[in-house]
């Protein structure tokens, strides 16, 4: 009597023919293609989702929306804000505007450094952790302060890096904070 | 949605608030949002419907209280009974807001001061922190959810763009001009004529950009606005645009605010499904858009000419002035760029009149201005004040003071590109005249406080290594000339430095402020410079010894 459930649960089971993989890149130059000057949109596009900006993709992405390598490069290199290379899995941001700086964000840099073990811009050889000093974040009322995959800790003593690195344990990965800007 | 809507929709609105006997809300702001504030407001309510009291007592978030330091900070509205609030909130702490405060005064008693356990958390609104403020653009901030439409439309939203379609291009840009209101960006140029001159170039394409790209470190005006109320900046984008006839409109926000961008993007959301951003805007039969363009870290980019580069996708690199954006601005068409507090003013003088806006602060500087008061400073924050206050007011009256035994020894407004005030000038009045008089200027509202403990040299030095860093390298003044003062002060700081560099830092800041392309360079000097005219002594004291012996 209950042969059909059992049929319904077995065709469930079987696994639809997965869609072929679709070339991300591909699919962000046709969004982006159609606006006027979206060169740097649809860069902060594909870091979001990458990390960084890989020579491959920055190629792939130039001959997609017919934009010369060179164009690309000239502003990638000239934004802080885009990277060239594959940052950690967590991403410490060391905020080094002001307030941070007169509130001690030099000690907490150098404290993050030295427990690392890496300079100031430079990723852990087990590509967990990268360390960078970043322009303000905003959140002067909290200084000195910094952030892990863009969540932000405020009210940092300046000894306390070890807090910072033990907050990544709960923190997520990397996450693409723009998705939705850019789909607008 | 048709203009007498906007009534009705608000009354609605406030109906429903009233229908609660209590409101509770709390600071959503990306400061107070990293210590929880979306935990505090889901524990609050999730509080409340355990105890069946949710039908009674209104929780939601809001804009920046203005004391960040002691976020998050949440404020109770109750039926006869003064607003309370409260500081240093903890995501755990919702059952004893409601115990102590919140259940007592629905019972119908009355909360002066709290005791127990929350009494460490009040905080008192007669105090000189909030009593002293003038809140014109924050004026949200505190009392309506951004991410509400219905709320801002409560508080007489888009009322000032009714008002606006109802006038001429000319009529709008006399109404700012007649209020007084300047540049909020630094600058102070009159926006009323930035709009007049936009208006009369004639063009089929024109646009409408706020600038969103807050560079300054250390100030965070722009940020709070844009979170707290961003449907005030799309309104007096609105206006703008109605204005000077224009077309399309461009924000352009850091990418490191992706609170800011997302509040913005719902809000404008919000306002094309309720017809007030998009098409047959308030049934007038105009339309009017926006595109979201996200800066990448260029702090050059707060500069219109380079803005307008970043926009269309290329390096932020400014070009000469002439031609004017207003007159080939972004794709060569006329542009107008406002900053984002300028923007956020318009909504207000259009509803509430020029002469209001008037009335307020000194001769040539009309209305508030918004400082984010950081550093060496008791109660760090952000801070709305009316113009013609003095700096000392701000510093020692709103801010409290260092609020350690050390004693302040000097501000720097301005950021960047402003300079330093020592304690004894702080009796001059805020204004855009009296800040450049001293040495420094305005700028976008960062005020940093410094105590006798810091070094101006280490200061001067922090600003200018980030302008050589954030030099776009285009014009040799300021490519060259920073990197110069750059190294001669580096000597100072080992003591190997003479008086000759001193006198060749002045000289060197001279030609940059003179020859530099844009305000980057023009400005890079004014900190070295503010530093060595109040305390000199302080570099003379580093120089080689055979130097400060003959000193």
């Amino acid at each position: 009597m209950s042969t059909p459930i059992v049929a319904t649960t077995v065709k469930a089971a079987v696994p639809k023919p997965a869609p072929a993989p679709k070339d991300e890149i591909a699919v962000l130059a046709q969004k982006w293609k159609k606006k006027r000057g979206s060169l740097i949109m649809a860069l902060h596009d594909l870091q979001g989702r990458l990390g960084y900006v890989p020579r491959e993709s920055a190629m792939k992405l130039g001959r997609a929306m017919d934009v010369p390598l060179a164009r690309i490069y000239e502003v990638v290199t000239f934004y802080n804000y885009f990277k060239l290379e594959a940052p950690g899995k967590y991403i410490i941001s060391v905020c080094t505007g002001t307030a941070c700086h007169i509130k001690g964000a030099d000690q907490l840099l150098k404290g993050l450094e030295k427990e690392l073990g890496v300079s100031e811009g430079q990723s852990t050889p087990d590509k967990e952790y990268h360390l960078q000093a970043v322009r303000c974040l905003g959140c002067c009322g909290l200084a000195p302060l910094a952030s892990v995959n863009g969540k932000v800790y405020g009210k940092l003593n300046t000894a306390e890096s070890h807090y910072v690195i033990e907050r990544t344990q709960i923190d997520k990965p990397m996450v693409n904070a723009h998705e939705e800007a850019a789909a607008e | 949605m048709k203009p007498e809507e906007l009534e009705i929709k608000a009354a609605a609105e406030i109906a429903k608030q009233q229908a609660f006997d209590a409101r509770l809300v709390c600071c959503t702001s990306t400061g107070c949002q990293s210590s929880g504030a979306s935990e505090i407001v889901a524990g609050l309510k999730a509080e409340l419907k355990a105890r069946q009291l949710d039908t009674k007592v209104q929780v939601t978030g809001t804009g920046c209280m203005g004391l960040c330091s002691k976020g998050p900070l949440i404020r109770m509205t109750a039926k006869n009974q003064k607003d309370v609030l409260f500081s240093d909130i903890k995501p755990e702490m919702a059952k004893t807001v409601i115990d102590n405060v919140v259940a007592p005064v629905l019972g119908g008693a009355t909360i002066e001061q709290p005791t127990g356990d929350l009494e460490k958390h009040y905080l008192d609104l007669e105090e000189p922190f909030f009593a002293m403020q003038d809140r014109v653009v924050l004026e949200n901030n505190g009392r309506s959810d951004p991410e509400k439409l219905e709320e801002y439309l409560a508080h007489g939203g888009y009322q000032g763009l009714r008002k606006a379609l109802t006038m001429s291009a000319e009529e709008i840009c006399k109404d700012m001009l007649d209020s007084g209101l300047r540049g909020r960006g630094g600058a102070g140029f009159p926006t009323g004529l930035k709009w007049d001159l936009t208006r009369k170039v004639q063009s089929d394409v024109k646009y409408v950009i706020c600038n969103g790209d807050e560079g300054d470190p250390g100030a965070f005006m722009d940020r709070s606005v844009l979170e707290g109320d961003p449907h005030a900046v799309i309104e007096g984008m609105l206006i703008a645009a109605r204005a000077m006839n224009a077309t399309n409109g461009v924000f352009y926000i850091r990418a490191e605010y992706p609170l800011a961008v997302e509040r913005i993007e719902k809000a404008l959301r919000q306002g094309r499904a309720a017809g007030l951003v998009g098409k047959n805007i308030l049934d007038s039969g105009w339309a009017f858009d926006f595109e979201i363009r996200l800066g990448a870290g260029a702090f050059v980019c707060g500069e219109e000419t380079a803005l307008i580069a970043s926009v269309e996708g290329k390096r932020g690199t400014p070009r000469p002035r002439p031609p004017f954006p207003a007159v080939k601005g972004l794709w060569g068409m006329p542009t107008c760029v406002n900053n984002v507090e300028t923007l956020a003013n318009v909504s207000r003088i259009m509803l509430r009149g020029a002469e209001w806006f008037a009335s307020k602060g000194t001769e040539k500087s009309k209305g508030t201005k918004v400082f984010a008061l950081t550093g060496k400073i008791k109660n760090n924050g952000l801070v709305e004040v009316p113009m013609g206050i003095t700096l000392r007011q701000i510093v020692e009256t709103i801010g409290g003071g260092t609020g350690t035994e050390r004693k302040i020894k000097a501000i720097q407004t301005g950021g960047p590109s402003g300079g330093m005030i020592p304690e004894h000038q702080f009796d001059t009045p805020v204004s855009y005249e009296h800040l450049q008089k001293l040495g420094s200027m305005m700028g976008s509202g960062g005020l940093i406080v410094i105590d006798d403990k810091d070094s101006v040299i280490e200061l001067a030095r922090f600003y200018l290594d980030f302008c050589v860093d954030e030099s776009c390298g285009k014009c040799a003044p300021c490519r060259i000339g920073g990197t110069q003062i750059l190294r001669m002060l580096d000597l100072i700081v080992e003591g190997k430095g003479t008086s000759e560099d001193i006198r060749k830092i002045r000289k060197v800041a001279k030609a940059m402020q003179k020859a530099s392309l844009c305000a980057l360079g023009q400005t890079a000097p004014n900190p070295i410079l503010s530093a060595l005219k109040h305390f000199e002594s302080e570099f003379t004291e580093r120089l080689q010894p055979a130097e400060t012996a003959k000193a």
